[in-house]
């Protein structure tokens, strides 16, 4: 801590040029990817304009993947070296991920309606995807709960890895349980999928950039800034500890 | 695993089976409730003939993992309550000793209620629920959410609100356990071809072993200080 630091732990330290940077990217990488869902790419002759949605929905579940998968590998590394630091990459993966989560069931849900004409269905994976997201939201409200700060980083760390169980089944359901209507883009739709469609190059140029987008950097810009709002919190907190105490 | 370890173990087990004997207030709330949800549940779904066979193991699951909530609250609060979390952590055994004791605890309070509730719910429905392979699958399903159950208890009893949470942070987890579970009871009990259910078996074995293992590394996280 710098000397300035100490006099004002409030004191706003400027934005790493890098992640100025990522986060100009990252907007102008959604823009990109938004023209050519919906102006590139052509119109599915079966589904029509609806199916351009896929275009974000499939991203934001791996964008999802990753954020919670930042939860893991920080809580992992914290239990193992005790840095604050790796805890806050761990809630800022939470609640990243669990923003990322809800926007892939209200797409899909918007996409159901006219294919599956109903906007929701007790599918297997539609299912797990809801529990899912209340699992995240579980470990937001089991951190708001537990009084001390060390406690809370070691438990919730470990609750974080347990979460992506949640994730797995997810992402491995339709394997597991094959009577579901999701269509599968990648290999073979299961027999039943409702509102599959080919993976024509002309889906794969509007899907690739965008996939590899909300993988990486929008995940990653998110929870840099989420990062940084957490350490503005404990000076806050730090402060009010230091007032009430004087 | 050494003799020190297993002694440990066998020590909080006997404490537990003791406490439960004299006090017979675990078991008991437990079995009642799983009753009363399965009758409730009886009304609600209004199952008749058809819906038995096929809601029946859906029920007998859920009925059975409300009650383990009810029990695994209650036992790991009681052992913070009477400060015995406080005396096991001074003494000198391995987490993971305290781990597997309270796991065998509550998995045998649970099964308890379990072999209770298999014939009570044969003579109910007319199901054939009295069998081999669904009183394995019995174990081994109690067993499995029982293990993670017994570590987000002892996570849960560290919150503010403690007992309002365990159910939030638990039926999310368990729900690989009660997704196989149900399906390997539901073909047993419809007689179908082993062939066709044994993989569900298989699978909740499988997961039971993988929560085993993640659950022994890092409770001693979750109890420490």
């Amino acid at each position: 801590m710098t000397q300035h630091e100490a006099e004002n732990p409030l004191a706003v330290r400027p934005q790493p040029r890098l992640l100025r940077a990522l986060t100009i990217v990252s907007a102008l990488g959604f823009a990109g990817t938004l023209v050519l869902g919906l102006f590139v790419a052509g119109t599915d002759i079966q589904q029509g304009q609806v199916q351009r949605i896929f275009y974000i929905h499939m991203p934001s579940f791996f964008g999802a993947f990753t954020a919670f998968g930042a939860t893991v590998l920080g809580g992992i590394i914290y239990l193992w070296r005790g840095s604050e630091a790796w805890d806050r990459i761990a809630l800022a993966g939470v609640e990243v991920g669990l923003a990322f989560a809800l926007i892939n069931l209200l797409t899909g849900s918007i996409w159901a309606r006219p294919i599956w004409n109903t906007w929701w269905t007790w599918d297997p994976r539609l299912t797990s995807a809801a529990v899912m997201c209340l699992t995240y939201a579980a470990y937001l409200m089991l951190r708001a709960g537990i009084e001390n700060p060390q406690r809370r980083r070691s438990l919730m760390s470990v609750y974080g890895i347990f979460a992506f169980i949640s994730v797995l089944l997810t992402l491995f359901i339709i394997r597991i349980v094959p009577d579901t209507i999701h269509p599968v883009i990648v290999g073979a739709s299961p027999q039943n999928a409702q509102g599959a469609f080919e993976a024509t190059s002309g889906v794969v140029v509007a899907l690739l950039p965008s996939l590899l987008l909300w993988l990486t950097l929008m995940p990653i810009t998110l929870m840099w800034h989420r990062y940084r709002l957490a350490l503005r919190q404990e000076a806050v907190d730090a402060l009010k500890l230091k007032l009430l105490g004087a | 695993m050494n003799r020190h370890f297993l002694t440990a173990v066998r020590a909080i087990v006997s404490k537990d089976l003791r406490a439960e004997w004299r006090s017979r207030e675990l078991v008991g709330a437990m079995a009642l409730f799983s009753l009363l949800s399965v009758l409730v549940f009886s009304f609600a779904l209004e199952l008749d003939k058809n819906a038995r066979e096929e809601a029946i193991s859906g029920v007998l699951w859920v009925s059975l993992i409300f009650a383990s909530l009810l029990g695994f609250n209650r036992s790991l609060a009681l052992e913070q309550d009477q400060g015995s979390l406080d005396a096991l952590l001074l003494a000198p055994v391995s987490r993971s000793a305290i781990f597997v004791g309270k796991l065998l605890g509550n998995c045998l309070f649970t099964l308890l209620v379990a072999l209770a509730l298999l014939p009570l719910m044969t003579a109910l429905y007319g199901v054939q629920l009295l069998d081999g392979w669904a009183l394995l699958t019995t174990i081994v399903g109690v067993f499995g959410f029982s293990v993670i159950g017994t570590l987000l208890a002892t996570l849960a009893v560290q919150t503010r609100s403690r007992e309002a949470l365990l159910p939030i942070a638990l039926l999310p987890i368990c729900l690989p356990f009660l997704l196989t579970a149900v399906r390997a009871t539901k073909g047993i009990v419809s007689g179908a071809p082993p062939s066709e259910w044994r993989v569900w078996l298989q699978l909740l074995a499988a997961i039971t072993i993988i929560y085993l293992v993640f659950c022994l590394l890092l409770y001693r996280f979750v109890l420490e200080e």
